[in-house]
């Protein structure tokens, strides 16, 4: 065996470092030492980030299976970086009576799914992709149940359950026919061998779909809302953000190398898709009012911008797509992180709690206003350019009614993100939520995330970074 | 530094000042400054776009800023200023800075009134002085956003429900504007062969006819909405109704100018032969917004669903005398959206000053008011004489122009639909003259009203500073027009 094949593997190998200093710091250090567990294993994991953006020799390993670009280097940084928001916006929920004695367990299984994302995402053949979506997917079911004495956490972990397994089972009824067409698993073979044939057809669209679960788009979004609102806060942040946004990466690349030459025939498909994504995200949210049920259906809806870029099939939808994944990952940690600390101090999470919360915790009213309104793409928060980069790779492609329907449905989106901000600001309210002090680590991410929503759209600097990464 | 990017910088600027100020004092200090400093900049541009001008320079845009933003999408931050923007900054700068003293005591939560004003004057000013489409579309979806807290935090009646219907009809508009600008950015290369959403350059590229026909309708309509073109007009008067004074104000004054700016730079200048062949359908809407929008006055009661339909009929009129495609037209739409913008920022003003006073709007409940309040209601006569067209002041040169103008074109249809919106001149004077006779002649309606106070003298800074500006129009049109005809030359070649 060459050992130089783990060369390329940097990230995933610090990845592991980090991963199992904080099992041998779980297991072995004496109660007084794991005060420290937070900010030790934010620290390491903040390492690991920094440490994935130092230059990196790109190529593939082991003949192919696993591949290294500079998309895919990208991506994980991007990965990372909400990772870590998500690792920051812990603390609060851990340091509960119920969940913190298994602290290092959150962490461990968290870091688990992001080295099987890892995998997922810089595969090069289909046996090593199946591996990391496993992988991603199941310790995610127990990190929904984690809060496993809730009713509904328990359910929402049942509900994920079944609907991975469901899904995983579309997408390997759906390479069975890839095999049996091509007899390879390699995406560069086969890529060579795929044209449009009715079996190919069939197995790009079982492929596809096991895809769609994973993403939440319609019509297989139906586990999204009942899984965010039962699985803890800080869960759903981490599954509605990090999770997709690497599905969406796996999804591009197998659609753009694999089925590249069936580009008619996904298309067409992905155009519906992608509409009714966004019309009944958007229609479904405006009804909600428990505010974790909101953020879910709003993003099925971004899910549907997401698959957009996707639909472009350009070098420019490959970039307007990461740079959309990481506006949204700010967007949605910073939604989150403020529904989480209300939601850990108070317990309230309906949207009529938040009637009068500018009164009372202006900071946090503030910062829920600025990450809606990048989520409904308003300048010069970040989201106005994501989804104007995501539109223009789409009309380039001329999808101009695609387009025009999509940004009718931003009004939609924006009336309900509207709906919010009127609950802050606007509404009065006799006993609202009362003043408090969030925690420090809480801070600190909503900072990140503030600072990332006005800088990465005004400098140009980050998309022209992810435009000239190719896969 | 170049010097057109102070316009937004300093609103910027004003921004940060806003922050540690402690008490109401402060917040009107900075507020204060910083529009006296943007005022005298936009005196300053006017004297030196004139300078310029006569010293030879012909260049379609002066002072012209390009820095390379986004090198993949050729998106650039470029600013310059032509005649029209130079007047249009004139106009935004007085009415923000008038808006500052008609808000003095804003209350609650003073200074996030402000911070939300002002940044919505950032968003004013930045689309006027753009040439990129993309560093446009930003700007002007910034002014959108904080009109709904404005309205929604602030405002009066039904304020959430206007608040709402306004900012999504607007965002509706921009939507479809959206897509307008991806088809010319998309049909933009021309010979080059390089996209671009520089305004110079597309109008130099030329689009394709095809390309034209299909994308016209959508710029035009997408800024037509803010130009509240019939039947997108209707979230115009529940917003302005319930908007506070300085908020109706700007955005009556200003904001609704966005569109017809926009239609005219980006819709026609860019799309020409489009513009020629779909005028027609176009004229047609804009015909009725001016007729409707005066009758909608006539028979409203609340003083200021009045002015705000009373703005859909004028703001009708720019758009409708931007589709006649002439010269004489085209000048006196410029000249009626900064005759309109003026006006109107003075009717508000002054309705709020009344209402602050009386605590009603409606006209049946108020009464002689002219010798108890004589200041603000002479003000009141001169905004309704000026807005109904008298000789002397800004609004007779603004309509004689358009109509003037729209006369030249020889056939049926054209010279129907001139008559028909002449029309509106007409049933302007019956509700004016109505609302006059009505609130400040005759008995006092109300004995609480015998005790008011007349105008304080910050009251008395913003109604003076609007009507020098319009009677200086009036008497003076040719200083107006002379800056913006070299621009109007340039583009009516076609």
């Amino acid at each position: 065996m060459d050992l130089s094949n783990y060369l390329l593997m940097k990230q995933e190998m610090s990845l592991m470092v980090v991963f199992l200093i904080l099992i041998v710091y779980d297991l072995f250090a004496s109660d007084n030492l794991k005060k420290y567990f937070q900010p030790v294993a934010c620290l390491l994991f903040l390492i690991h980030t920094i440490y994935g953006f130092f230059p990196q020799a790109t190529g593939t390993s082991f003949a192919g299976m696993y591949v290294c670009s500079g998309a895919v280097i990208s991506m994980k940084n991007i990965l990372n970086v909400g990772v870590l928001l998500v690792l920051l916006q812990s603390n609060g929920w851990l340091s509960k009576e119920d969940t913190s004695f298994k602290r290092g367990e959150f962490f461990m299984l968290t870091l688990l799914t992001l080295f099987g994302m890892y995998l997922m995402i810089s595969s090069g053949n289909f046996i090593l992709f199946y591996i990391g979506l496993e992988t991603a997917s199941l310790p995610m079911a127990a990190l929904a149940a984690f809060d496993k004495y809730k009713k509904n956490s328990a359910e929402a972990g049942a509900k994920y359950i079944f609907n991975a397994v469901f899904s995983s089972a579309c997408l390997l009824f759906g390479l069975s026919f890839l095999y049996g067409a091509c007899g390879t698993f390699y995406f560069d073979d086969l890529a060579n061998c795929v044209y449009s044939t009715p079996l190919l057809v069939m197995s790009l669209v079982f492929i596809s779909v096991g895809l769609f679960f994973k993403i939440s788009l319609v019509p297989f979004h139906f586990w999204t809302a009942d899984v965010y609102q039962g699985a803890p806060t800080n869960v759903t942040a981490y599954l509605s953000t990090i999770s997709k946004g690497a599905a969406v990466f796996a999804l591009m690349t197998i659609l753009y190398k694999v089925f590249g030459t069936m580009f008619d025939e996904w298309g067409k498909m992905l155009w519906w898709i992608v509409l009714i994504s966004i019309t009944v995200g958007n229609l479904f949210a405006m009804r909600q009012t428990d505010l974790k049920r909101f953020l879910a259906f709003s993003s099925v809806s971004q899910a549907g911008y997401i698959a957009l870029a996707v639909l472009a099939y350009s070098p420019e939808g490959l970039s307007s797509m990461m740079f959309y994944v990481l506006v949204y990952i700010f967007s949605n940690m910073a939604a989150f992180g403020v529904i989480n600390t209300i939601e850990t101090k108070t317990g309230k999470v309906e949207m009529s709690d938040y009637n009068g919360l500018y009164k009372t915790n202006p900071k946090l009213a503030l910062a829920m206003m600025i990450a809606l309104f990048s989520l409904g793409g308003i300048p010069p928060l970040a989201g106005f350019f994501s989804k104007f980069f995501v539109f223009t790779a789409a009309a380039a492609k001329g999808e101009y009614l695609l387009v025009l329907l999509a940004l009718l449905n931003t009004i939609i989106s924006l009336y309900y993100y509207l709906l919010v901000v009127r609950a802050m600001f606007i509404n009065p309210n006799e006993t609202p939520i009362e003043n408090f002090k969030s925690d420090g680590y809480m801070k600190i991410s909503l900072v990140f995330c503030m600072v990332g929503l006005i800088v990465v759209g005004l400098v140009s600097g980050f998309f022209e970074h992810l435009s000239s990464v190719n896969f | 530094m170049d010097f057109l990017s102070f316009f937004v910088l300093v609103p910027l600027l004003m921004l940060v000042c806003f922050l540690p100020c402690k008490n109401i004092r402060q917040i009107r200090a900075v507020a204060v400054v910083g529009s006296s400093i943007l005022l005298g900049l936009s005196v300053a541009l006017v004297f030196m776009f004139i300078g310029e001008r006569t010293a030879g320079n012909t260049a379609e845009m002066l002072f012209i800023f390009d820095r390379l933003w986004f090198p993949s999408l050729n998106i650039h931050y470029s600013v310059g200023v032509d005649g029209i923007s130079v007047v249009m900054l004139l106009l935004s700068s007085v009415i923000v800075f008038t808006g500052v003293f008609a808000s003095w005591n804003q209350k609650p939560l003073t200074k996030e009134f402000f911070m939300w004003l002002i940044l919505l004057a950032t968003g004013v000013f930045g689309f006027f002085i753009s040439v990129d489409l993309f560093t446009m579309l930003l700007f002007y979806e910034v002014a959108l956003i904080p009109m709904y807290l404005l309205i929604g935090v602030w405002g009066t009646g039904k304020k959430e429900y206007s608040a709402m219907k306004l900012t999504l009809m607007l965002m509706g508009g921009s939507a479809l504007m959206m897509v307008g600008i991806f088809g010319i950015y998309f049909n933009s290369a021309g010979d080059v062969g390089m996209y671009t959403f520089n305004l110079q350059e597309i109008a130099q590229n030329g689009i394709p006819i095809e390309a034209q026909r299909i994308f016209f309708p959508l710029t035009f309509i997408g800024f037509g909405v803010l130009g509240a073109m019939f039947p997108f007009h209707t979230w115009s008067p529940d917003g302005h109704a319930s908007a506070p004074t300085a908020v109706s104000m700007l955005h009556a004054g200003v904001l609704m100018k966005l569109g017809g700016y926009g239609c005219f730079r980006v819709a026609i200048s860019l799309m020409p032969e489009a513009a020629h062949e779909q005028a027609w359908f176009f004229l047609i809407l804009t015909g009725i917004s001016v007729v409707y929008g005066a009758f909608g006055a006539c028979a409203q009661k609340d003083l200021k669903y009045i002015n705000a339909y009373s703005s859909v009929s004028h703001c009708g009129l720019v758009l409708f005398a931007i589709l006649m495609l002439n010269e004489t037209a085209m000048t006196g739409a410029i000249m009626q959206m900064l005759s309109h913008g003026l006006m109107t920022a003075l009717f508000f003003a002054l309705i709020g000053m009344i209402y602050g006073r009386t605590h009603t709007r409606d006209i049946r409940e108020m009464g002689g008011l002219m010798r108890i309040i004589p200041f603000l209601s002479v003000s009141y006569v001169i905004a309704g004489l000026a807005s109904l067209g008298l000789p002397g002041f800004s609004g007779f040169v603004s309509e004689m122009m358009i109509f003037v103008g729209s006369f030249q074109h020889t056939d049926m249809f054209h010279r129907a639909f001139t008559i028909v919106a002449c029309s509106s001149i007409v049933i302007t004077a019956v509700y004016i003259l109505r609302v006059v006779g009505k609130i400040l002649f005759g008995g006092v309606q109300n004995e609480h009203h015998k005790t008011l106070t007349d105008a304080t003298w910050f009251e008395k800074i913003a109604v003076v500073t609007l009507i020098v500006c319009i009677t200086g129009i009036g008497f003076f049109p040719s200083f107006v027009s002379d800056i913006i005809k070299d621009s109007l030359t340039i583009m009516t070649n076609w």
